[in-house]
């Protein structure tokens, strides 16, 4: 489905990826995680054309998607929710919505409101609030929900996570469980938090540095001793 | 009182142009976070398309007044919409990635080259067109005093009004005002929801300029008297009466331009008519002085 072979990108002079190789299967979820700084942002970054690839290929669905501007990559059944989650802070909920689905059929908004909603009640209650009134967990929704918006076939999500109360996370974490099982929705994960991501993962690589170190499945990588000291048995949830 | 209430009439009409041209310099502002002092030139372009089209329909295709007065406004709003766009992609797409200084001094050199240009082609003496639109009502006459309210004023007001509604609804309800906004405040994401940036940009100048270019034509209509020049001083107006209402807010633009025309009008009714530059630029010193954000501006503080 998504495949990145030998991928390298950086910001200006600074390289943050080394040659990155990648493919996430139809119906998996995939999940990347690493230390603060390992690239993990700029690889999904790139994946979606900015910043621009220096060398390597994205390809989705065997369609070479590498050097189209982001916004036609984004129109190929791409759908990211990014670091920060980035919810436009002076429109509302259901404007947030609306821009998720920009690209859509109108036709489909309704059906596609409908069904989003039912994955997070909390938004329902929230439509005609404010972006950048929502707490923390509320924008990661709103993030998430908005990528869906648009029907896409893979979901790229960077850190929903982050800076969120554990309760928050475990909520988070399962709705995205539910985004693959029940609607058919790719997802690749991208994670500082390994325990949990490799727990929910089919399969999952360590990026260090800007490489891909390891790789397996979820349970392999969560029995692995080197994961453990390095990204788990630090106090990890 | 009356002779209050007829400098009232007149600010009003006159704050209407500029609301429309200020609308311009905060949606561009909005989105690039840039000063685009090529709008008043294009506003001045815009005065001369009206007067060079009502002439051409009128004279040589022999057309009525009102039929002439649509042929003007359409083609005012389609050309100067095209230079809009035109100079967004060959004067500012270029520079976008440039610091902020580089833009600003290319938006200085389109306005040198448009007025040259059009004091070239078109000459430089004073332009005038005989008043098209004639008459109006009398309204309260006592004391020796009538408070007359011309046809013209009720056009340019109404003009104003129609466009400014149109425009807000299109910002707040159509899917190209919610990119416009999403573009505004983060067009990163923008372009990660499949949002072509660029055409969004692109839009936003066609849209202010052709506003820019009915408020030329008002003035044409108007005054009767355009030269290649008068687009600086209304810029630099314009300019300020977006930044009185907050530079970025449209309600702000619009209500900035009516309060810049109501000062020019009563001050120089009641002071001095020679000073009256002098005071709406001193309006403007005090509101970066004591509200930098302007009336309707938004503090830069918010929670993300």
């Amino acid at each position: 489905m998504l495949r990145v072979e030998g991928l390298c990108s950086g910001y200006g002079r600074i390289q943050a990826l080394h040659g990155v190789d990648i493919h996430v299967a139809k119906g998996e979820i995939v999940t990347l995680v690493g230390a603060n700084g390992a690239g993990k942002t700029t690889l999904l970054m790139t994946i979606c054309g900015n910043p621009r690839a220096s060398a390597g290929k994205v390809l989705l669905d065997g369609e070479d998607i590498t050097r189209l501007p982001t916004h036609l990559i984004m129109r190929k059944g791409l759908a990211h929710s990014p670091e920060g989650r980035r919810v436009f802070p002076r429109m509302t909920v259901l404007e947030n919505l609306q821009m998720g689905a920009a690209l859509g059929d109108p036709r489909h908004f309704d059906q596609d409101l409908e069904r989003t909603l039912a994955l997070f009640p909390r938004l329902k209650e929230r439509l005609n609030q404010r972006g950048g009134t929502l707490s923390g967990g509320e924008q990661q929704m709103l993030a998430i929900a908005r990528a869906l918006m648009s029907r896409p076939q893979v979901l790229l999500l960077d850190e929903p996570s982050l800076g969120l109360a554990p309760l928050v996370v475990r909520h988070i974490f399962e709705i995205i469980a539910a985004i693959n099982r029940d609607h058919g929705v790719t997802i690749f994960l991208v994670e500082q938090n390994a325990f949990h991501a490799l727990k929910l993962a089919h399969r999952g690589y360590v990026m260090v540095n800007g490489k891909v170190a390891l790789s397996g499945t979820g349970a392999e990588l969560l029995a692995n001793p080197e994961i453990r000291a390095h990204y788990l048995d630090g106090g990890v949830s | 009182m009356e002779y209050f209430l007829q400098q009232l009439i007149n600010g009003l009409t006159l704050g209407a142009i500029y609301g429309l041209i200020a609308l311009g310099y905060t949606m561009v502002y909005s989105i690039l976070g840039m000063i685009n002092f090529a709008h008043g030139t294009i506003y001045m372009m815009g005065a001369f398309i009206s007067l060079i089209a009502y002439l051409a329909a009128t004279t040589i295709g022999g057309a009525s007044v009102v039929v002439a007065l649509f042929v003007a406004l359409f083609a005012t709003m389609g050309f100067t919409g095209l230079w809009g766009w035109t100079m967004e992609r060959v004067a500012y797409r270029p520079l976008r990635a440039a610091p902020r200084l580089a833009p600003l001094i290319s938006a200085i050199g389109v306005s040198i080259i448009l007025q040259n240009f059009v004091a070239q082609a078109q000459g430089a003496r004073v332009k005038p067109l005989p008043p098209v639109i004639r008459g109006g009502f009398s309204l309260m006459e006592g004391d020796g005093f009538a408070i007359s309210l011309s046809w013209m004023q009720i056009i340019v007001v109404l003009t104003t009004l129609a466009l400014m509604a149109g425009f807000t609804w299109m910002i707040t309800s159509t899917s190209l005002g919610r990119a416009q906004r999403a573009c505004e405040q983060d067009m990163k994401m923008a372009a990660l929801l499949g949002i072509d940036v660029d055409r969004v940009i692109s839009t936003t100048f066609v849209i202010g300029a052709s506003l820019a270019g009915v408020a030329g034509l008002m003035v044409t209509l108007y005054y009767g008297v355009i030269d290649f020049y008068i687009g600086f001083l209304a810029g630099i107006k314009a300019f300020t009466a977006a930044v009185l209402g907050g530079i970025g807010s449209l309600p702000g633009a619009m209500l900035g331009g009516l309060l810049i025309g109501l000062i020019e009008a009563l001050w120089s009714a009641y002071f001095s008519i020679e000073y009256k530059d002098v005071a709406t630029f001193g309006i403007l010193v005090m509101v970066l002085v004591f509200r930098p954000t302007g009336l309707l501006g938004r503090p830069d503080v918010e929670k993300i």
